[in-house]
């Protein structure tokens, strides 16, 4: 049972969020502009890392919003929680 | 024998408890377990060993013990628990157990659950944890100390336990629990307790969960003796040392009168002059090491004890008990008792659920946690502090009938099995002769076992491995952890506003996720199949109606709610226009159909979604997702109100009139109100929101109204006979129209060009959700799994899921529905079959039921759409 903090709420146990995968991985701007093979790995692959790995996550018992989560793998740590980038933000 | 001596430990002499064991009643004291009772009443026995049937006698003192599983009659019910952890009340009733429990009918006493936060929780109120909590006490800091002992101080409370711990407990933020079991440690200092509350709270829940958050951990757990293993070491009056000591400093309990003594550190003489001066004869104390320390020497010498260095028991003899032991020296010592401690045994299981690693140090013979986390550490001899040295005494030599593991039968023989087979990891070895998986987690077997194969195998120990422990630690009973979720509060239940109609309709209902759904209103005896017959000919030709409030609804608002609905769904939604309703499809980002339902603009900014009953939260939270992560720039609110609405589905060729009777202000003429269209209207007198969309392919209303108006809406319905319908009508109705229910006829691998729902997919708007991989090579395979229609030849009703193949015996699909049809007059059934839509008018076989079906349009009803307008 981790103890995530939403950075809305505050911590909260595991169980009021869902982890929604691997952070950052952005839609294409222009999905026809990939290929199959490119277009296939943007839906089906993801880094699966032996240490820290941003995901995002929401507070579905909570707040509803989604944040990054940023986990060691091989600790199962939350080494930092942060809101999402604004409009325009990077990642 | 066993018996209770005159005075000393820790019981209260002066309250006397009644206790029946197998039907035989004894007398023991408040303060005793029931183990230490029985030893005290003399009774060693107990149940027969699990597999051999060989008779077994109480081992341990604690959760260690592996023989003396009773089942509790009274006060409590319990299935199996050792009788060494039972504390003993008035009247209590066990029967002793051959390694199986008896699942009581129904747990019938209260049990409950806490949540509980601290700085500090302290595991184990020995000498260790009683510092440790004083410390973080003093530092103002809330401290939770939890002990398993129904008294603090560990096995051998030194005097000043009690006015500690009471100290400790008068503080205002320090919470004391005895009686009270760590099962596991989780993540971040997340832990779980169970705290035994059968003593001293009649009346009162039984068992308490304890669901603890702390910021830093210290396990304080102590140690165990560890076993050896020589033939017939499984007799009663075989012990650990450390168990017969903790019996007499708590129970002034000496457990045998005349007990070898067997050993291999320096640690044992203090329980030998214990039990010497206690009264007890010793026979001999045997000793694996050449050399002893000068004070063990002198607690022999002072008691005049014979001392065998050098030596280990090689057998034990007796017909229903120990009578006598052999030893390597060719000795044969006559006893009542052999009391065993090879090494002592640091209890850190809990430390390796949090990845703290327990190795084994060749000095001490024994396994001693390695490190700590950031949040817990372990300390005291539970850490490896102060253990003696010992020699390394696994197995007696030449031992054949000698027992690893008590609670599983398993022996050395056993485990020469398995490295004759090959194996050797010990976590194989462990799976393969069960040692160290019984309700004792193999305590006294683990290591043990580990020992004897790496002698076996001329390997260090620490090079075989060791097993892992895992939570819980020790058996919790699924009733504990249940608490009061059970029967009504297992699981949360959604009853619609109608609820109480149904139920005085006589409905029989179906549960669809968490809500109570009808599935059919039988009328007189009726079976399922005449009702839902009954209720079908009653939409089709007269009518009728449904409660649809499951159906999850989401308001969508905001400047941009249309250009996000278009992302959203399939077809466009934003140029939809006031008035007007649009069936739609949501896919994933792999084009594979995830929901569908209908969007209602209710001005430019406001579309009403209606999702399916089952998909709402999902749904909800995909838009949030693509919302929030992708699309912040759009102006758009989200708020479900499922709950708010209550949603009447009036179906068949009166539905006009019946509606128009209780609607006289607004006209519902098909000219006035057409298809696809919502309008405000008073209904019933409430303001309702009418829309005509069908799911059957009638004539049809669907009547939204506050959750608080539903029923006086139904009523006024019902005063003009209309037949209410459950979900298993709405089902055929559906079919026959080759309507799809998402989640029946698709398993997520179905796109809607799949379906036949080509129409829905826009290819004038711009991107949505979906799109790209609807044009992936796969998804425009002509084979894929396509939805069509089957009619068996001759009639016959499919099962559903049932198996599709061609005339070679090739696999072509799957029935996903199945009906009896009225309207049609036979059987229907909707299929995926592979490259089904080019294969209309084919036949395939479905080979369980061996029936014929021919393929053919999945619109068996009216498919020119004429009944639509009444
Ligand atoms: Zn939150």
């Amino acid at each position: 049972m981790l103890l995530i903090e939403c950075p809305w709420c505050g911590p909260r146990d595991e169980i009021e969020f869902v982890c929604g995968g691997q952070a950052g991985v952005s839609y294409p701007p222009d999905p026809f502009a990939l290929d199959d093979d490119e277009w296939g790995h943007y839906l089906f692959v993801r880094d699966n890392p032996a240490g820290p790995l941003a995901e995002q996550w929401c507070h579905t018992a909570g707040c509803r919003s989604w944040f990054i989560v940023e986990r060691d793998t091989l600790t199962q740590h939350v080494l930092a929680t942060r809101k999402l980038p604004e409009a325009g933000e990077e990642l | 024998m066993s018996r209770r001596l005159a005075q000393g430990g820790l019981i209260n002499r002066a309250r006397p408890l009644r206790f029946v064991v197998d039907g035989q009643e004894y007398t023991g004291f408040e303060g005793d377990t029931l183990a230490s009772a029985m030893l005290g009443a003399g009774v060693q026995r107990v149940g027969d060993s699990i597999r051999h049937g060989r008779p077994r006698g109480i081992f341990g003192a604690r959760w260690e013990e592996p023989n003396a599983m009773v089942r509790l009659l009274a006060p409590l019910r319990e299935p199996m628990v050792p009788a060494t952890v039972v504390d003993l009340v008035d009247g209590l009733e066990a029967v002793t157990l051959s390694g199986r429990g008896v699942l009581a009918p129904s747990p019938r006493d209260r049990r409950d659950a806490v949540h509980a936060h601290a700085e500090t929780l302290v595991i184990g109120a020995g000498q260790a944890g009683l510092a440790a909590a004083e410390r973080a006490a003093g530092a103002g800091q809330r401290v939770i100390l939890v002990d398993d002992r129904a008294t603090p101080g560990g096995a051998i409370p030194s005097p000043d336990a009690a006015d500690r711990v009471a100290a400790l407990a008068g503080r205002e933020h320090v919470t004391v629990l005895p009686r009270t079991a760590v099962i596991g440690l989780y993540d971040d200092g997340y832990a779980i307790a169970i705290e035994r509350r059968d003593t001293g709270h009649a009346g009162a829940e039984v068992r308490r969960v304890w669901r603890i958050r702390a910021a830093s951990i210290v396990i304080a757990t102590g140690t165990i003796d560890r076993p050896y293993a020589f033939d017939n070491n499984d007799l009663p009056g075989i012990m650990l040392l450390g168990a017969a000591h903790e019996y007499l400093a708590r129970a002034a309990v000496l457990v045998a009168d005349a007990p070898v003594i067997s050993t291999a550190h320096d640690g044992s003489y203090e329980t030998v002059d214990a039990l010497a001066r206690a009264g007890a004869r010793l026979p001999a104390v045997v000793d694996a090491r050449d050399e002893v320390s000068s004070d063990a020497r002198s607690v022999c010498d002072r008691h005049s004890i014979p001392l065998k260095l050098g030596t280990v028991i090689t057998s034990a003899h007796g017909d229903r008990r120990v009578e006598a032991v052999s030893t390597s020296d060719g000795d044969r010592l006559p006893c009542d008792g052999v009391l065993l401690s090879a090494a002592r045994a640091p209890q850190a299981a809990l430390a390796s659920h949090v990845g703290i690693p327990l190795a084994y140090e060749r000095a001490v013979a024994a396994l001693v946690p390695d490190g700590e986390t950031d949040r817990v550490r372990v300390i005291g001899s539970a850490a490896g502090e102060g253990l003696p040295e010992a020699a390394e005494l696994w197995c007696a030599p030449d031992a054949e009938h000698a027992y690893v593991d008590l609670s599983r039968d398993s022996t050395v023989a056993d485990i020469d099995v398995a490295l004759d087979a090959g194996l050797r990891s010990v976590e194989h070895i462990k799976r393969f002769t069960t040692i160290g998986t019984g309700p004792d987690q193999g305590r006294t077997s683990g290591l043990l076992a580990a020992g004897i194969v790496a002698e076996r195998l001329g390997r260090p120990v620490g090079d075989v491995g060791v097993p892992r422990s895992r939570p819980p630690v020790i058996p919790v009973s699924f009733a504990d952890l249940a608490g009061r979720r059970t029967g009504d509060l297992a699981d949360p239940v959604r009853r619609t506003a109608l609820h109480s109609r149904h139920v005085e309709r006589g409905a029989i209902f179906e549960d669809v996720g968490q809500w109570k759904r009808p599935r059919y209103f039988p009328r007189g005896g009726e079976a399922m199949g005449e009702a839902v017959r009954r209720e079908c000919i009653a939409a089709r030709t007269d009518v009728a109606m449904m409660d649809a409030s499951t159906l999850g609804i989401i308001e969508v608002t905001g400047p941009d709610a249309g250009p996000f609905l278009d992302r959203m769904y399939t077809n466009r939604l934003s140029t939809l226009g006031i008035g007007r309703v649009r069936y739609t499809m949501m896919c994933g980002l792999d084009g594979m159909v995830t929901d569908d339902g209908t969007v209602m603009c209710i001005d430019d900014e406001h579309f009403r979604v209606s999702t399916t009953t089952g998909g709402a939260a999902a749904v909800l939270d995909a838009m949030e997702l693509w919302l929030q992560t992708e699309w912040p720039e759009l102006r758009v609110h989200l708020t479900s109100t499922t709950d708010h609405w209550a949603t009447i589905a009036l179906v068949g060729p009166r539905s006009r009139d019946v509606l128009q009777t209780l609607t006289p202000d607004t006209d519902l003429s098909a000219a006035a109100f057409e298809f696809m269209r919502w309008r405000r209207a008073q209904v019933a007198g409430i303001d309702a929101v009418v829309s005509r969309v069908s799911f059957s392919g009638e004539l049809a209303f669907e009547i939204h109204v506050p959750w608080w108006a539903a029923a006086r809406v139904w009523d006024a319905l019902a005063e003009h006979d209309v037949t209410p319908y459950g979900t298993e009508t709405m089902h055929v109705l559906r079919a026959e129209k080759g309507f799809v229910i998402v989640g029946q006829d698709t398993d997520g691998t179905v796109t809607p060009i799949d379906l036949g729902y080509g129409w829905i997919v826009s290819n004038k708007k711009g991107d949505f959700i979906g799109k790209r991989s609807l044009a992936r090579p796969d998804t425009r395979r002509p084979d894929r799994p396509q939805l069509v229609g089957l009619l068996t030849e001759p009639p016959a009703l499919l099962d559903e899921g049932a198996a599709l193949v061609d005339a070679d015996g090739s696999l072509l699909g799957h029935v996903t529905s199945s009906y009896d049809s009225a309207a049609v007059g036979r059987p229907i059934a909707l299929a995926l079959v592979r490259g089904g839509h080019a294969r209309m008018g084919a036949t395939v076989t479905a080979p369980t039921d061996g029936v014929s079906c021919r393929i053919v349009d999945p619109v068996f009803y009216d498919p020119e759409g004429r009944r639509r307008d009444g």
